[in-house]
């Protein structure tokens, strides 16, 4: 009989493990909350630096694991620990038994309303980074104007960095993903000025720097270090965003049709309830903490359980798959050893 | 705007405040701007709402702008702020509400700093002991009198004999509020609303009929900013704020202004007449300026209070369109006239700003 892998968390995590262990010849079995697979991703429009659609790589990883079983919609209720496996209660009634557990929860995007002097959700034109990828795929948002714009700025690290929001932790994705969107709107609307606010720009994966290049000179994309003080509105409906300028040692006020909030990522409350079943330890940023944060990233410190992907810490997309093959090879090895 | 994304918030920021029971005390600035704004504070309190609020003539300032103009240490802040917490102490109260922004923000941050250093609240004990011989509990419930007013905001309404409605439109009035830097700038959560949109008087102002305005430098300081006016080289910085907010605020034709702070509506009023003889610009309608009121003043506009009795005629803008607007009456003749229609002289007007 195929060893059953239960895999918690339908996104690219997920579903790039499951393909894998499809390809070892086990059965993974899919729990996934939502009605859909893909998780954030399939949310999004393009991936950062090639602006390859986000739909051509969950398609792929879709049709990869299709031979997986899938249970969408579905919750974990509870979770036994039996002799040498676990008794895993889903809500739709049905209960699995496994010795192998892959936590792929994933993250949750930062309320970007918390913090309130940004004007998410006061503001009619104060958006996330969620909302424009959204906008980008469906061309549906209220807030959106179609009418060309003059001024669109971004905020980076919203959520991210700051303990005043009680997220110490770099979201590592949302540098890039500015830079991204910026290009993407840039070449939407031509005549804007783009303005990105950021504290410091961390671009450390393959062709980030130049694309960070090509959006200064290649798209005029304005980058001002320095936090964003305060969001308000003027009589016609524009974005007012004060600033500091730390670069040029002065305070700026800029007049926009669109203002972008990078929401960061922090830890999903799921991922938390899940662990709690399993007495699973929390690190200290809310995410999942790993038996080892070098050497053994996707091990718990619980036999048999594994992790990938998001649910310990923010990562890209090439590291979330990359860490997906990682487990994989983890529980192979593990299963292997056992029987010997 | 999205008014159900400020209803969240405000939601997020309620404090409890007791209904009855309170130890008051003055601001050391506010009898001599607005002289009957904590007169009749006391009045709506005690003699329209029936409340149960003590006053004590030994009480002093809290230090605050000392504290904050860098002339005293904080410890002295704190043995004043101290002695003031024994005389509450000593007549009974446990619920202590501040008529001063400043002092509401000192006795907030004090009140916290000994949460944080139960050692320096030690120490203070001491220091108030060996100097006063007093001593102290700290107050179960801290708050600042536009709270209280806010509290009472609805009775206040049902027993309103006027509303912030234009009588010939028909229109609520567009009011800006301005809120003290120091009511809850630095403790976001000891503020009714919160820091970045404040309901304390914004709560006031929909209780009695009229709209508030959101407008970019909302959240700006009025200029006073304690440093930026006391030293006399930073005027023209203090200038420079409070005529950023006017320009800000004008496409939006205010009606009025309310404030709770001492300091704001004194140099939001004052500076205009400045900016009027500097700039000779007026920011209300037909050469007036846009009339500023304590929300004392406001509460009593409301429930009948004759203007000159409320001191309105100690503002250096013109509040008498205002009052043609909401439709109270009042005799010029009565302006400059104190009590028992004592003639207090009629003052020099300014040819800049049109005043009566």
């Amino acid at each position: 009989m195929k060893e059953i892998i239960v895999i918690i968390g339908g996104g690219i995590a997920g579903l790039e493990a499951a393909s894998n262990l499809l390809k070892l010849g086990y059965s993974p079995i899919i729990i996934e909350k939502s009605d859909h697979l893909g998780g954030h991703v399939a949310n999004w429009h393009k991936l950062f630096p090639d602006l390859t659609p986000a739909k051509d790589l969950v398609d792929e990883l879709i049709a990869s694991s299709k031979d997986a079983n899938i249970f969408l919609n579905t919750e974990v209720s509870f979770i036994n620990r039996l002799k040498d496996s676990y008794n895993i209660m889903l809500s739709n009634g049905i209960s699995i038994i496994t010795k192998y557990i892959l936590m792929t929860t994933g993250f949750r995007l930062f309320e970007a309303s918390k913090k309130e002097e940004y004007g998410y959700g006061i503001y009619n034109q104060v958006i996330t980074n969620s909302d424009l990828e959204h906008w980008f795929n469906t061309g549906q948002d209220k807030r959106i104007d179609e009418s060309p714009m003059n001024a669109i700025g971004f905020v980076h690290c919203v959520g991210s960095r700051d303990e005043k929001a009680r997220n110490s932790q770099c979201s590592k994705v949302c540098c890039i993903t500015a830079i991204k969107q910026a290009i993407e709107l840039k070449e939407k609307f031509p005549d804007a000025q783009i303005y990105c606010f950021y504290m410091d720009l961390r671009l450390f994966g393959k062709k980030f720097e130049d694309f960070y290049t090509k959006a200064q000179r290649d798209h005029g994309i304005h980058f001002i270090r320095g936090r964003v003080s305060e969001v308000g509105e003027n009589i016609e409906g524009k974005v007012i965003v004060k600033a500091e300028d730390t670069l040029a040692g002065k305070p700026i006020k800029v007049t926009l049709d669109l203002l972008v909030l990078m929401s960061g990522m922090v830890c999903n409350p799921d991922s938390s309830k899940t662990a709690s079943m399993m007495a699973l330890p929390i690190d200290s940023d809310g995410f999942l903490k790993s038996s080892d944060n070098v050497f053994r990233i996707t091990a718990s410190p619980k036999k048999g359980i594994f992790y990938a992907g998001a649910c310990t810490g923010p990562k890209t997309v090439p590291e979330t798959l990359a860490e997906a093959r990682s487990a994989v090879l983890d529980i192979h090895s593990h299963i292997t050893s056992q029987e010997k | 705007m999205i008014y159900q994304g400020k209803q969240k918030i405000w939601s997020d920021y309620q404090k409890e405040i007791p209904d009855d029971h309170w130890y008051y005390v003055r601001s050391c600035i506010r009898q001599n701007f607005f002289p009957a704004s904590e007169k009749m504070f006391l009045e709506i309190c005690r003699n329209v709402l029936g409340k149960d609020f003590h006053e004590n003539e030994h009480h002093t300032t809290c230090g605050g702008i000392a504290y904050h103009c860098d002339t005293i240490p904080q410890e002295t802040a704190m043995t004043i702020v101290a002695r003031q917490f024994a005389l509450m102490t000593e007549a009974g109260y446990e619920n202590y509400v501040a008529s001063c922004i400043t002092s509401f923000g000192n006795y907030t941050e004090i009140l916290e700093t000994w949460h944080e250093f139960p050692e320096l609240e030690a120490k203070i004990r001491e220091m108030l002991w060996k100097s006063c011989r007093k001593e102290f509990n700290k107050p179960k419930y801290l708050a600042h009198s536009s709270d209280l007013i806010y509290k009472y905001r609805n009775e206040i309404a049902e027993k309103a004999k006027f509303h912030l409605i234009n009588k010939e439109t028909g229109e609520p009035l567009r009011v800006v509020e301005h809120i003290g830097c120091h009511y809850s700038k630095m403790f976001p959560s000891k503020g009714v609303g919160g820091a970045e949109y404040p309901y304390v008087l914004t709560g006031m102002v929909e209780a009695w009929g009229g709209n508030v305005i959101d407008y970019p430098e909302r959240r700006h300081c009025c200029g006073y900013g304690f440093r930026q006016y006391h030293v006399k080289a930073n005027r023209g910085y203090s200038l420079s704020n409070t005529h950023k907010k006017f320009e800000s605020m004008a496409p939006y034709k205010p009606d009025m202004i309310i404030t709770n702070c001492p300091g704001c509506p004194y140099f939001l009023d004052r500076w205009q007449y400045v900016i009027a003889e500097m700039e000779g610009k007026t920011y209300g309608e037909n050469g007036c300026g846009i009339p500023v009121l304590t929300y004392e003043e406001v509460a009593g506009l409301v429930l009948g209070y004759d203007p000159w009795d409320l001191g309105l005629q100690l503002h250096q803008v013109a509040v008498e369109p205002l009052l043609d607007k909401i439709g109270i009456e009042y005799d010029l003749e009565d302006k400059y006239k104190g009590i028992d229609k004592k003639d207090l002289l009629k003052p020099e007007l300014p040819t800049s700003i049109k005043c009566f």
